[in-house]
């Protein structure tokens, strides 16, 4: 079975003052089916670069990606992109953003859908709120449920809960392991929170300093639910920051 | 009430001061706050102050109304279409600076003296930041709104119907309130030259016959107070809850 994102030797540059800026260095990897895959990296690295490429938003100079054994060369609705900052349309309510969408489906049934993820992902009774009125991580519910409603294969998150507070931050972790255990999605998340990483991931993969390039592949063997003060998730916690060049003291 | 007081304070503080200062000087032409009130009573008594008002009302609706019809499709596909905006962009930042005022002759020219020059006055000052500021809106759009359109690969009706407009909806209304702010200016400069109706009419015909001060300032505060009731009006629009977000940061 072919892996359901196929990233080639994907590079990319961008033109700068100081001539040209080589963001993203021959990076390949693959993603299997229903597979987590994190990719960690310090900031400025091109995390974010790579991954509008990999989700069809920018062209790579060089490279290619293929999903389910196509050629990536725009966004589809397959695969939904979640980022730190959030695109929650502040001028539509809840509800009518889950909607949205939901094209070519009859009326009801789009109402009926939304409703729906909006009681899975904990917003039962905020559909007719307006975004303003709800707090950040309600935001976060919103933005994907929003995904989920049009049932895409592949969720790529990028840095999705960094701007919740720690609490919330763990909070939306679990609603995402809770929210993928019942339904089946392929996922590509970029974080620079390595233990964001650890907790969620099947795989972890290591990106460079610019030119971003993966400099190293870990395999997380546990299962859910993880014990995130285990010693197996600190050993692995601590060998992804050495390789990060971070030494913890512990 | 506690924050109307000030204002109530300080009008009451110029008109005391203003009619100590007729008292003072023993003015014989300008009139006092009570002349003036009396002046107020008259009009309204006789009618003429409710066909001006209407009179005026219908010019600025009229030629507003035209003018937003024009400028939000206009300004929409300029912020849209960069070809447009290139193009037409030059050519209304040389035409807006100039003074709706300027316009009087052609206006006179063009379409006589009658209640078309007024609409087309009108709708010349208004329509130009009601352009400018539905293109800078749509310029302003937030980019990770439009990827998640794209991203859902929404159709175009549905791109413009419920991304591109409600986003731009805030910045439509702020022009909108520039442009009603503007005609009202201009309605009122444009009925002092020609016309025999509306509150411009009004004041110049009151100073015409007999140096009547106390109507010409009557007119001045009607316009003023009817200025206020429609700003106001475009002020309910920026409550809207679809607009909210972008005003209540």
């Amino acid at each position: 079975m072919p892996a359901k994102i196929a990233v080639r030797d994907v590079s990319k540059s961008y033109a700068s003052d100081s001539g040209s800026l080589h963001v993203v260095d021959g990076v390949s990897f693959e993603v299997g089916d229903g597979e987590l895959v994190a990719i960690v990296g310090p900031s400025g690295c091109g995390k974010s670069t790579l991954m509008n490429i990999v989700a069809g938003f920018e062209r790579p100079d060089q490279g290619s990606v293929i999903t389910d054994g196509e050629l990536r060369t725009q966004p589809s609705s397959r695969g939904i992109l979640i980022s730190q900052h959030g695109s929650v349309f502040p001028w539509l309510t809840v509800q009518q953003n889950l909607m949205f969408g939901l094209n070519g489906h009859a009326h009801d049934d789009r109402q009926a859908l939304a409703d729906h993820y909006a009681a899975m992902v904990g917003l039962k009774g905020f559909e007719a709120s307006y975004p303003h009125e709800l707090s950040g991580g309600m935001l976060k519910r919103a933005e994907l449920a929003r995904a989920l409603v049009v049932k895409p294969e592949i969720l790529y998150m990028d840095e999705p809960f960094s701007a919740l507070d720690a609490l919330m931050n763990l909070r939306m972790r679990n609603e995402l392991l809770r929210v993928l255990a019942e339904e089946h999605h392929t996922v590509l998340l970029i974080t620079h929170d390595v233990e964001e990483a650890v907790h969620l991931a099947d795989r972890i993969l290591v990106l460079s300093a610019r030119p971003g390039r993966i400099q190293a592949s870990f395999d997380v063997p546990m299962t859910h639910p993880r014990k995130l003060s285990g010693s197996q998730v600190q050993e692995l916690r601590e060998a992804i920051l050495r390789e990060l060049g971070v030494d913890s003291d512990q | 009430m506690r924050r109307v007081l000030p204002s109530v304070a300080i009008g009451a503080l110029l008109i005391a001061v203003w009619w100590i200062l007729v008292i003072v000087t023993a003015s014989v032409i300008f009139p006092t706050p009570l002349q003036v009130l009396a002046g107020i009573g008259e009009l309204a008594w006789d009618g003429s102050l409710w066909s001006d008002i209407g009179a005026s009302l219908f010019r600025v609706g009229a030629g507003f109304l035209l003018a937003v019809a024009f400028a939000i499709p206009l300004g929409l596909w300029m912020g849209w279409v960069h070809g447009a905006y290139a193009t037409l962009n030059p050519i209304f930042q040389m035409l807006r600076p100039i003074s709706p005022i300027a316009w009087i002759p052609i206006a006179i020219l063009w379409f006589g003296v009658g209640n078309v020059s007024p609409i087309f006055l009108i709708f010349i000052s208004s329509v130009f930041p009601m352009v400018v500021q539905t293109t800078a809106g749509v310029h302003a759009i937030e980019r990770r709104y439009l990827r998640a359109a794209e991203n859902f690969g929404v159709s175009r009706y549905t791109l413009f119907r419920q991304v591109v407009i409600p986003a731009v909806l805030p910045q439509i209304i702020v022009g909108m309130r520039i442009g009603l702010g503007v005609a009202w200016l201009v309605v009122v400069a444009a009925e002092m030259i020609a016309l025999h109706s509306g509150l411009g009419y009004l004041i110049i015909d009151s100073r015409n016959a007999g140096n009547r001060y106390d109507l010409v300032i009557a007119g001045m505060i009607v316009i003023g107070l009817i200025g206020l009731m429609l700003d106001g009006a475009m002020r309910l629009l920026e409550g809207l809850k679809q607009v909210r977000w972008r005003y209540a940061r």
